[in-house]
């Protein structure tokens, strides 16, 4: 079976700071899995090994099958990302935004029209499409980095705490949103964060603490495992808190 | 990957750079209103003040405003080098940056767009300061505007390449203020954009020897030559030496295996 996402006994330091210990973890296409974990877990160093934004010290990553640091041209090719930070620029419209991002993947302007229309419409800000990204909400933003995210069509989408900082209902939009991709497009989806709520009962989480993947699985595998009555009570209980 | 691939991704790093260059009208008012500042009182203060002898390539003798105009022109170059470096630490710190490196395409070649993109920008500010500069006299031979072309786009690659490499190496943009201080400035005053090098000669021998090895001397000669049409050989090796230098620093420097990004990643 195809694995979206396979890392194996990935371990990265900085300087004689542990971010990252023997991390292994598979995540198959159209698998929404959260990846939950307190801040300064690793969830961000993780990230950036995919992304290849630092080379990978031990270990291996895989995108469906192509090694990120051997073949970072077809795995990168994959692979959707939202950072934790803004990543858009303030200065310019919308379109403007999307039409540089589908510039970096090499797509042709023509074609490039068409899906930037498709993926504004699909998360509803087809009016804004001229505005400048300085002139958006916060939960505005983050959806247009979701749909730049979606432009050039990858197969795994990695979202790193994507609804922080946003109101309840921007946060539930986003998450609609992501969860309806991950069923409609068999998208893989890895979705750090570390506000519980975000997650529903039959999902697969794994949890990482102090750079160490302590537990993964369904939801219910998980509180079943650690005695405890929901997932909340269950990464406490893992985490020590 | 295919060409057109390349193609499409350096067009759109170019047409960003435009658009922001659009967008952000200021920054090109300040680029041109800095050399116009030292030409229009500096120069004029102190062209009583130094006299320039018969230097290649003038043919005559000179008024001040015209023997510092490369110099001038070397410094818009520079401070749009260290603008569009110091707008990649702000970008890495805001995020923008990572958006363009997880790109499949390969990292050199996006880090020289990038540069490219900034050259590019930095050309413009540079032929609307030479319009300017002619009603000051500053009027090079009709030639020299289009052979000064290549000698913009190698020295707009070394000051930007050495920003790049500079905004590799920096932390947090803080700190960027400091090092714009200490290479700037430096760069400028101990170079042969103010001063002819026989005058720094005379008085001091090691301070020549720092300002013939300083590698913005290179781009002020290998402007001021081109302006006039001429190569120089020397300026021009050296040139295209540093240029190299630097743009092997920084793609090493946003290298994912040896950069430093890496160290950045643990504060």
């Amino acid at each position: 079976m195809t694995v979206a996402l396979e890392i194996k006994n990935v371990s990265h330091n900085f300087g004689d700071f542990t971010a990252l210990d023997d991390v292994s973890l598979n995540i198959s296409p159209g698998d929404f899995t959260v990846l939950l974990g307190l801040n300064g877990a690793g969830k961000t160093t993780l990230y950036s090994l995919i992304t290849r934004l630092y080379n990978n010290n031990s270990g291996t990553i895989k995108i469906y099958g192509f090694d990120v640091r051997l073949n970072s041209v077809n795995a990168l090719k994959h692979i959707g990302v939202v950072f934790q930070q803004p990543t858009l620029d303030l200065d310019l419209s919308v379109k403007e935004n999307l039409q540089y991002h589908s510039s970096l993947h090499g797509i042709a302007s023509s074609e490039a029209e068409q899906r930037i229309d498709s993926e504004i419409y699909r998360i509803k800000l087809n009016d804004k499409i001229k505005s400048k990204v300085r002139s958006l909400s916060g939960g505005q933003r983050r959806r247009v980095e979701i749909a730049r995210s979606l432009l050039h069509k990858p197969k795994l989408l990695l979202l790193d705490e994507p609804t922080v900082g946003l109101d309840i209902g921007s946060r539930q939009m986003i998450l609609k949103h992501v969860k309806n991709l991950c069923k409609k497009d068999n998208l893989a989806v890895l979705w750090a964060t570390h506000l519980i709520d975000e997650i529903d009962k039959g999902e697969k989480v794994i949890v990482i603490n102090k750079g160490k993947v302590i537990e993964s699985g369904n939801v219910s595998k998980i509180v079943k495992k650690t005695r405890t009555k929901n997932i909340r009570e269950a990464f406490n209980k893992l985490v020590g808190i | 990957m295919e060409l057109i691939v390349y193609i499409r991704c350096f067009k759109g790093i170019v047409l960003r750079e435009a658009l922001r260059f659009i967008h952000q009208k200021e920054r090109f008012f300040s680029a041109l209103v800095r050399p116009l500042v030292w030409l229009g009182i500096f120069a004029a203060g102190f062209r009583s003040v130094l006299g320039v002898a018969i230097i290649p390539p003038y043919e005559t003798y000179i008024p001040y405003e015209v023997y510092i105009a490369p110099g001038l022109i070397a410094m818009i170059q520079l401070f749009n080098g260290m603008q569009s470096s110091l707008s990649m630490v702000y970008d890495r710190e805001m995020g923008s940056m990572k958006t363009m490196l997880v790109s499949p395409i390969p990292r050199w070649f996006l880090l020289i767009s990038k540069l490219l993109a900034g050259v590019f920008v930095s050309i413009l500010q540079v032929y609307a300061f030479l319009l300017i500069a002619s009603l000051w006299d500053i009027i090079p031979p009709i030639s020299g505007y289009f052979t000064i072309l290549p000698a913009l786009v190698v020295s707009g690659l070394m000051l930007g390449s050495l920003g790049m490499f500079l905004s590799s190496a920096i932390k947090q943009l803080e700190n960027f203020a400091g090092v714009m201080n200490f290479v700037i400035f430096p760069m400028f005053f101990a170079s042969s954009a103010l001063y002819p090098l026989w005058k720094i000669e005379e008085t001091s021998e090691w301070l020549y020897y720092v300002c013939f090895y300083n590698p913005f001397t290179y781009a002020v000669e290998s402007i001021r030559f081109s302006l006039y049409s001429q190569i120089n050989i020397e300026y021009t090796i050296g040139i295209l030496i540093f240029t190299l230098i630097f743009l092997i620093l920084s793609i090493l420097g946003y290298d994912p295996a040896r950069g430093t990004l890496q160290k950045k990643g643990s504060k």
